[in-house]
């Protein structure tokens, strides 16, 4: 009985956790910190994640596909949200980070690190590209909610920013 | 009792969010340039999505059953208690900046001081909102710089935003009665408070922006009772037009 449940267990997280995000489908829920926690009651299997940023569009995407690959694993999937404590992008896996660089976009720096006084920038991200530390901000505001566009002033290629929050 | 207050206090800050962040978003296509066609449609969702949350508590707390969507949807124009600086038209770049500069500033200064609320929600809300809100601050602060200090016809409409916009910022800081209730409750923090901070903070800016702190005038109020301007019912019939032609549809 007891391997059962953990069995079941297993096998509801590792569904879970291959879900992609619909913005970013190299990165997993998990790696993005998203998904926190996954348990089994009576064969439905529960997924607690935590909401990125407020407003972000690829919230009920997420929520739908965790769904369906619960249901696909043989669980009545759910969703649950965590909003205490809130996500911060320090959740974030150094797995993750070195997927978003793979794919051109900075990973964030520590949370409230960044955002500072008017016409100031506290770290300047590093270029994806080149690694230089040299960029500068073109856009606070981004494609999606979470990034930010960005120029490194070594290589001159543009690169977008995963907004620390 | 407390939980009526409770309820009806979500709805004001709620439609703070949705009629501001509904504002912004008529100004998707509209910006002046690329950087602000994705600025503004992105702070609009920032407040839209923290309206969503504080609507599905709001429905919670009330206990009726009431979703989202028949807040946003199906109340009408004298059931919206937002304050009125918030319905305030897009009447140029420059209204629509110093607008989002005070509401960003005083939700900054709220939601800080909403961190220890009773109310887990609210908790979650403020840890998250009061990282959004520093990011909303600068965007808006240093278009407040920019035009203040810019051109002869920038300073002049910056001036005139000022002296437009100067009889709504006292109703930020007067709590209804169920806000007032919150407060004394441990539920929701006191908008009196943030007064004096608010102030410094806004003047700071308008030294750079070489701007006029403006001067304590009457203040307009109404908002948290359902008194509204003409222009927030041409908001919602724009926002609400699908939900009442086609009642319940779905997409």
């Amino acid at each position: 009985m007891v391997n059962s449940v953990s069995e079941a267990q297993y096998r509801a997280h590792q569904a879970a956790a291959s879900v992609t995000d619909p913005e970013l489908p190299f990165i997993t829920v998990e790696e993005l910190g998203i998904l926190r926690a996954v348990r089994v009651e009576k064969g439905i299997a529960v997924a607690r994640i935590a909401p990125t940023y407020s407003g972000c569009p690829a919230q009920a995407v997420i929520e739908l596909s965790l769904v369906t690959a619960l249901n696909q694993a043989g669980f009545e999937g759910r969703v649950e949200r965590q909003l205490e404590p809130a996500w911060t992008t320090d959740w974030i896996t150094p797995e993750g980070c070195r997927k978003l660089r793979r794919h051109g976009i900075s990973p964030p720096v520590q949370a409230g690190k960044t955002v500072c006084g008017l016409f100031e920038s506290a770290a300047n991200p590093e270029c994806p590209l080149c690694g230089s530390q040299q960029s500068e901000r073109v856009s606070e505001f981004g494609s999606t909610a979470c990034k930010a566009v960005y120029r490194c002033r070594s290589c001159a290629e543009p690169f977008e920013y995963f907004k620390p929050i | 009792m407390g939980c009526a207050a409770f309820a009806r206090a979500l709805l004001e800050l709620a439609d703070d969010h949705l009629i501001l962040g509904h504002r912004l978003s008529e100004c998707c296509g509209h910006a002046p340039i690329l950087e602000e066609d994705l600025a503004m449609p992105n702070l609009a969702l920032d407040l839209i999505g923290r309206a969503r949350e504080l609507y599905s508590r709001a429905g919670e707390v009330e206990g009726l059953g009431r979703s989202e969507d028949e807040f946003a949807y199906l109340r009408s124009e004298r059931e919206f208690l937002n304050c009125l600086l918030v319905e305030r038209p897009n009447r140029d770049f420059a209204h629509i900046m110093l607008r989002q500069f005070y509401f960003s500033n005083f939700m900054e200064l709220y939601w800080l001081r909403a961190a220890d609320s009773r109310d887990a929600t609210v908790r979650g809300a403020a840890a998250k909102s009061v990282n959004e809100m520093k990011y909303h601050i600068r965007h808006s602060g240093e278009w407040i710089v920019r035009l203040g200090d810019g051109t002869g016809e920038s300073a002049r409409r910056a001036a005139e935003a000022v002296g437009e916009l100067q009889f709504y910022i006292d109703e930020l800081f007067i709590p209804s009665a169920s806000a007032e209730i919150c407060f004394e409750t441990g539920l929701l923090p006191d908008r009196r408070s943030m007064r004096e901070e608010w102030d410094q903070r806004v003047e700071r800016v308008f030294t750079m922006a070489k701007l006029d702190f403006p001067e304590p005038v009457p203040a307009l109020t109404g908002g948290r009772t359902g008194r509204h301007d003409e222009c927030l019912g041409h908001l919602l019939a724009e926002m609400q037009h699908l939900q009442r032609v086609y009642p319940g549809a779905e997409w």
